[in-house]
C-alpha cells in the first residue's frame, strides 16, 4: 500500500456543509434577493451609514428615520450578493417599528447565530424568520456577507458613517456592542 | 515499431491516476477541481520525493561535513539545476530559490529597485498585473520617489502594445509585466515587450506565476532580465518559488535579507556577501520544498509542456464555446491568445453566490477579484467567477461545470 493511501479513510466524507448551504438558498432568501423590500434612500433620514466589504464587493447604503428611539422608517440600496441583499431586505422589514434597543438586540443575536454562538433551534431569540440564515455558519467565507447589513444598522444607530465586516472588522473577532 | 511519443494521444485518465486528490468526493459529488490558477494539485510521485528526503536525506545544507548534510546539499543544488533546465537559464547560479513569486518580485523591487531607482525615475507596469507585481513597486516608489506608469489594455483583455511602447522615455528604468494574466488568461507578447524595453535600455521583470505551469519557459529566448514564478502552481509544494535573474544584474543588486548562508565573512565592522545565488538565500532555505519542486518539474517535463499546453487549449476552447451558449453569461477576457483561464459573470447573480452553489456540486472555482483589482475596475465588475484548467482536467469536467452553472441560473431564475 502506498503511504498516502493511509489517508483514504479521512478522504471519504468531505463537505459536510452541503445540507446547510442547500438550505441557505431557500425560496425566502431568493425572493428577497429578487424583490428587495424597502429599497431606496429615505429623503428625511435622521441616520445613515454605508457598509462596504471591499474584498468581496458587497456594498450597501442604509438610511433610517428615528422618532425618539423608535425606528419609524428604514431603507437600503446597493450592490451585493444574494445572501447580503436578502439579509438586508429581511432586516428592514423586521426592524421597522422597533425600538433602538430591540434592534440592537437583534443585531447581536443575528451575529451570534451566523457565527455559531447562538443555536436558534435550542435557545430563545428574537430573530423570527431570520433563522433561514442559520446555515451560513457552515460557510465561513459567507458569514461576513450575511452580517454586513446588521453591522451597518448598528453603525447607523451610532451615527458612524461607514462600516465593514472584513479585515479589522471581522464579525468573528469584533463584538458589535461596545464599539 | 513504436510511435514517436509526440504522436501518443494525451491519456488524461492515466495522468489522473497520478493525483490522489482527484478521486475525492466533495458534497457527495466527484471533485471537479477548476481552481488551478490559484494552486495546482500534486502527483503522488512528487509527494513521495518529499517523504524520501525527510526519511533518508535531511540535514541542514551548506554547513556540516557529515553525510546527511552533504547529501541534502547535493540534492538541493541538483534541484536548482532542474529548475535551470526547466526555464533554460544559462547558468545555475542565476536561479534563486525564494518562497514564491511574491517574494521573487519583492527581492527585485528591494534588492534592485532601492539601489538603482532615483526620484523621478519611472517604472512601467500593466493593467493586467496581479497585486504582487504592483504593491512591491508602490513600496519602492514611495521610498525612492520613482513614479509608476501603467500600460492599458483593450476591451478584450489584450495589452495595448503601442500604448505600452509610448510609455518609455529617458526616465524609464524598469518594466514589469505578467506573461499570463491570472484574472483573464491573456497571454502577453512578452518577447516583443522585452525587445521594446531593451531598445530603450530598460531592465525587464516578467511575472511568470501563471505562465510557467502552462507554457514552455525559455528565459534566454525571452531575453528578460528577471523571471519570477511559484512552485505550488507547478504541482509542487507551497513555500517555494524561483527568481531567475541575469548573473550581472544579480551580482549588482543588494541582498534583500541578511543572515547566515548569504555571507563570506562577518565582523561587527564589515560583512562581505557571498556570491550569487547564496547572497539571496539567507538562513536555512526550504530545502525539502526545493527538492520536491525539482521532482515536480521532472514530472511536468516527462509529460511535456507542449502536450500540456495543447490539452489545456482544448479544454479552454471547449469550455469557452459551451459557456458562451448560455444566456446571460458574459466571458470576461476574450484575447486571441489565452492560457487555461475562463473568467465570467452571470447576469443577476453575484460571483460569490455562484461559487457557493457550484461547491454544492463538487465544482471548485475561484470567485472574487483574484488579487487583480485594477483588472476588475477596468471591466467595471467587483468580482468574477474564474474556472482555471490544468492538464489533468477533462472535457467531462467542463460539462459538469456547465451543468452546475445552469443549475445556478435555474435557482436564481
Amino acid at each position: 500500500m502506498r503511504w498516502w493511501r493511509r489517508y483514504s479513510e479521512c478522504r471519504k466524507s468531505l463537505g459536510s456543509a452541503m445540507a446547510d448551504s442547500r438550505n441557505l438558498y431557500q425560496e425566502v432568501i431568493l425572493d428577497h434577493n429578487r424583490k428587495p423590500r424597502n429599497w431606496g434612500v429615505l429623503a428625511d433620514a435622521t441616520h445613515k451609514s454605508e457598509g462596504l466589504n471591499p474584498l468581496c464587493g458587497d456594498h450597501i447604503y442604509l438610511s433610517l428615520k428615528l422618532a425618539g428611539s423608535n425606528i419609524e422608517a428604514v431603507r437600503f440600496e446597493g450592490e451585493s450578493c444574494a445572501i447580503c441583499k436578502a439579509s438586508a431586505s429581511m432586516m428592514t422589514t423586521l426592524v421597522k417599528g422597533k425600538s433602538q434597543q430591540d434592534a440592537e438586540q437583534m443585531v447581536n443575536e443575528f451575529r451570534d447565530m451566523a457565527t455559531g454562538k447562538l443555536d436558534t433551534s435550542k435557545e430563545p431569540h428574537h430573530l423570527g424568520r431570520l433563522t433561514v440564515f442559520a446555515g451560513v455558519r457552515d460557510l465561513p467565507t459567507r458569514v461576513k456577507c450575511a452580517i454586513l447589513p446588521w453591522h451597518t444598522l448598528h453603525a447607523a444607530l451610532h451615527s458612524l458613517t461607514t462600516t465593514s465586516t472584513e479585515a479589522d472588522a471581522d464579525p468573528l473577532q469584533t463584538p458589535v456592542i461596545g464599539t | 515499431m513504436n510511435a514517436p511519443s509526440e504522436k501518443v494521444a494525451f491519456d488524461v485518465a492515466r495522468i489522473r491516476q497520478d493525483f490522489p486528490i482527484l478521486d475525492l468526493k466533495v458534497n457527495g459529488k466527484p471533485l471537479v477541481f477548476l481552481d488551478n490558477a490559484a494552486s495546482s494539485q500534486m502527483p503522488a510521485r512528487v509527494m513521495d520525493r518529499w517523504v524520501r528526503y525527510q526519511s533518508s536525506q535531511h540535514a541542514n545544507i551548506h554547513r556540516a561535513v557529515h553525510y546527511l548534510s552533504e547529501t541534502a546539499t547535493a540534492e538541493y543544488e541538483a534541484a536548482r539545476r532542474k529548475l535551470q533546465a526547466f526555464i533554460n537559464a544559462r547558468e545555475e547560479r542565476e536561479v534563486i530559490f525564494t518562497s514564491g513569486t511574491t517574494e521573487s518580485i519583492n527581492l527585485v523591487a528591494h534588492g534592485w529597485g532601492r539601489k538603482f531607482l532615483k526620484a523621478g525615475d519611472e517604472i512601467i507596469l500593466t493593467t493586467l498585473e496581479h497585486h504582487s507585481n504592483i504593491v512591491p513597486w508602490q513600496m519602492v516608489a514611495e521610498v525612492t520617489g520613482a513614479k509608476i506608469r501603467v500600460a492599458p489594455i483593450f476591451d478584450n483583455g489584450e495589452l495595448d502594445l503601442a500604448a505600452y511602447e509610448k510609455l518609455f522615455n529617458s526616465r524609464t528604468q524598469i518594466a514589469c509585466f505578467t506573461q499570463v494574466s491570472n484574472a483573464l488568461g491573456t497571454i502577453n507578447p512578452v518577447k516583443e515587450m522585452v525587445a521594446i524595453a531593451r531598445k530603450h535600455g530598460v531592465v525587464t521583470l516578467v511575472d511568470g506565476a501563471q505562465a510557467a505551469p502552462h507554457l514552455k519557459v525559455n528565459v534566454q529566448a525571452l531575453d528578460c532580465d528577471f523571471y519570477a514564478f511559484s512552485g505550488h502552481k507547478l504541482c509542487g509544494p507551497t513555500g517555494i518559488g524561483v527568481l531567475y535573474g541575469k548573473a550581472a544584474l544579480l551580482e549588482a543588486m543588494n541582498p534583500f535579507k541578511g543572515g547566515g548562508d548569504m555571507i563570506l565573512s562577518v565582523t561587527f565592522e564589515k560583512t562581505t556577501y557571498a556570491p550569487i545565488p547564496a547572497k539571496f538565500e539567507a538562513g536555512t532555505p526550504p530545502i525539502a520544498a526545493a527538492i520536491t519542486l525539482g521532482a515536480a518539474v521532472d514530472y511536468l517535463s516527462e509529460i511535456g509542456m507542449a502536450r500540456i499546453a495543447a490539452h489545456e487549449t482544448n479544454l479552454l476552447d471547449y469550455a469557452t464555446a459551451e459557456v458562451s451558449r448560455l444566456p446571460g453569461l458574459r466571458v470576461i477576457g476574450t484575447a486571441e491568445k489565452k492560457a487555461a483561464v475562463l473568467s465570467f459573470a452571470i447576469q443577476g447573480v453575484h460571483p460569490h453566490d455562484v461559487g457557493t452553489l457550484l461547491n454544492e456540486d463538487g465544482v471548485a472555482i475561484r470567485t472574487g477579484h483574484h488579487c487583480a483589482q485594477p483588472v476588475m475596475q477596468r471591466f467595471k465588475v467587483p468580482a468574477t467567477c474564474r474556472a482555471s484548467f490544468a492538464f489533468y482536467n477533462t472535457l467531462a469536467e467542463v460539462d459538469a461545470l456547465v451543468a452546475s452553472i445552469q443549475r445556478v441560473q435555474k435557482v436564481f431564475g
